[in-house]
């Protein structure tokens, strides 16, 4: 098999995805040596033009011009793998699609007339074909690497959309919600980051978003009988991963 | 059979005569708000006077008026993860030199559990049959379970989310065990001890006992007698079978879904639910491999996905196979129940699902 050429790309987001990439240190080396890095601005500025066997891609749709970006990156890439709360649900950037996009730049901006934006901010998947999503803000580096290894092996990576909780209870924790009425929202967000709040006492915030089959109704129920009231509830799910299809209802969820 | 008297400051030296022998002692101890089982190293980490109150969705520890040493109810954990760990490799491949298997040997040190209850001898045997009955035995169960003394315990509290008695599996210890003890704190704290097998007589040796009189052994009767009278949950099970089977369409699933997160929390806790995973780790090289083995549910869409797709994808019908296979089906795959009444499901459930009011809606619309 020829080197297979890999390709980073940056969209909406705070580059700490793609920074992921660079925190795997040594594997990165051993990454190195498997795949060409044809696109990562963020290590290299040498740029090896396309097609490219993999893109990684960081970030949201928030411009005209993204859209026409992304379909020139999908139309380049064998395989398109978003990463990251920004490119599977918007980001944090989304919680503008809940209000009015020009009030924000008005109050924002010292000339309002130079920002060009669209009024929502939406994942990679409303506009082109993703072939797999990973969850996470940031996403998980194991995941990653897993999914990279993965690829170059030709086999299925371990990637799963259940929940936290399975992760919490096979490390032996105690659940935080049941034993200390501590608001934790790892029963309805995607597995990725072992536990990693509620095995340090911390409620899970939803950094990695929601899982396959999320009830987000039952769940505020169970908050709401420990006390949370409905606008605390409703800004539990309003963080990273607000505007994902399970979240982003919970307006019309609450009670 | 002989029942025998250890008094409480004689107790702490079975702690040493397991060590002794080679054991690991593993009990119960306050670890993050709850009674834990854990690797101990001495009597006092045992939770001396403190009890665990546990309702639907709930779980709090309460100190108690006396130092019971085993005045608690059940550990959010049982002992299936000693038993059948959660996560486990099973062995590990390279290609560097040729093509080499490396087995794990899968750790089959000597523990010693001390504090099993009834339900959960129970909940051991159940999984005993999954996993070392018939033509194919598992290897790490296997190891693990030839290796293990067990220390039984008779409840002297009953927690509001227990209904063994309603299953028949307890609360008083009757097989399965090497020692079993009944704590009595009033108005002497000593305990009486029962032998179940050579190896526990051979431990018992070397505790300072004697002979239990007829008034000491009432006395411990009671104790455990008066925990069943405490039991508040019940399940009826005299027609589960018909009544689980005919109901496939019920739209009482339904209902259940509206409140079901699907988060695994129940088949995690359950004592008997063994379902596992195997994935395989492959370096970036593709020069070595590892394969793991971990705890699954059949909470998840993966559980199902056959060939392009989720075979149970609806809540409704995760619930339904979970609730129908451990009080139903299990009868005709195992042979007994695959439910032991030790409540895990209903105190950790995040939302409070109660497999014992399930079954009582269920058999009330019908």
């Amino acid at each position: 098999m020829r080197v297979p050429k890999l390709a980073v790309w940056k969209f909406a987001s705070c580059d700490g995805c793609q920074l992921s990439l660079l925190d795997l240190e040594d594997e990165f080396l051993s990454l190195a040596d498997r795949v060409n890095i044809a696109y990562f601005l963020e290590a290299s500025k040498a740029v090896i033009k396309g097609p490219y066997h993999i893109s990684l891609v960081e970030g949201s749709i928030t411009t005209e011009d993204d859209i026409k970006r992304i379909k020139a990156i999908r139309k380049a890439s064998k395989y398109l793998v978003a990463i990251g709360a920004c490119a599977t649900s918007g980001g944090i950037q989304a919680l503008r699609n809940f209000s009015n996009i020009k009030e924000f730049i008005s109050i924002v901006y010292a000339r309002p007339e130079y920002i060009k934006t669209l009024d929502h901010s939406t994942p990679i998947s409303d506009h082109v074909n993703v072939d797999l999503e990973l969850q996470g803000c940031p996403v998980s580096k194991y995941q990653l690497l897993e999914v990279i290894s993965s690829f170059l092996n030709n086999k299925k990576p371990n990637i799963h959309s259940y929940s936290v909780c399975m992760e919490c209870k096979r490390k032996g924790n105690v659940c935080i919600l049941v034993s200390n009425n501590i608001p934790c929202l790892g029963p309805v967000t995607n597995a990725g980051c072992n536990a990693i709040c509620p095995s340090y006492n911390r409620g899970c915030y939803s950094c990695f978003g929601p899982h396959e089959s999320p009830n987000i109704k039952s769940l505020s129920n169970k908050f709401r009988d420990i006390g949370m009231d409905d606008s605390s509830i409703i800004r539990s799910f309003r963080m990273f991963n607000s505007y994902s299809k399970s979240f982003r209802v919970i307006d019309n969820e609450r009670a | 059979m002989f029942r025998y008297v250890v008094e409480l400051d004689d107790f702490k030296s079975f702690f040493d005569v397991l060590k002794e022998k080679g054991y690991e002692v593993i009990g119960p101890t306050v670890r993050d708000n709850a009674i834990i089982y854990e690797r101990l190293g001495s009597f006092n980490e045992l939770p001396i006077g403190i009890t665990d109150e546990q309702e639907r969705s709930a779980y709090r520890l309460k100190k108690r008026n006396d130092k019971a040493l085993f005045g608690y109810a059940l550990s959010p954990y049982s002992w299936k993860r000693y038993l059948f760990p959660p996560s486990i490799k099973l062995f590990e491949i390279t290609k560097k030199d040729g093509i080499k298997i490396i087995e794990n040997d899968y750790d089959g040190k000597k523990l010693a559990f001390i504090g099993v209850r009834a339900c959960e001898i129970h909940a051991i045997y159940i999984q005993d049959k999954v996993f070392l009955d018939g033509k194919f035995i598992d290897p790490v169960y296997k190891k693990r379970r030839d290796n293990i003394f067990i220390f039984a315990v008779n409840c002297i509290t009953a927690s509001n989310t227990c209904f063994c008695v309603s299953m028949n599996t307890g609360p008083k210890v009757t097989f399965g065990y090497d020692l079993a003890l009944t704590e009595v704190i009033e108005p002497n704290h000593y305990f009486i001890i029962d032998v179940g097998s050579k190896l526990g007589e051979e431990i018992l040796k070397n505790v300072r006992h004697r002979e239990a009189n007829n008034d000491e052994i009432k006395k411990a009767e009671e104790v455990v007698n008066n925990t069943a009278k405490s039991m508040k949950r019940s399940i009826d099970t005299s027609d589960i079978k018909e009544l689980l089977y005919s109901n496939y369409e019920s739209e009482y699933w339904n209902d259940v879904a509206k409140r079901c997160l699907s988060c695994t929390n129940c088949t995690m806790v359950c004592p008997t639910c063994f379902c596992n995973n195997v994935e395989d780790v492959t370096d970036l090289k593709g020069e070595s491999s590892e394969r793991w083995r971990v705890w699954d549910s059949c909470f998840t869409n993966e559980f199902t996905y056959i060939h392009g797709n989720t075979i149970r994808s609806s809540t409704a019908a995760k619930y339904r196979h979970w609730i129908t296979h451990k009080l139903a089906t299990w009868i005709d795959q195992f042979g007994s129940s695959g439910c032991v009444g030790c409540g895990r499901c209903i105190t950790w459930c995040p939302v409070g699902i109660d497999i014992t009011e399930e079954i009582r809606a269920l058999r009330s619309k019908r």
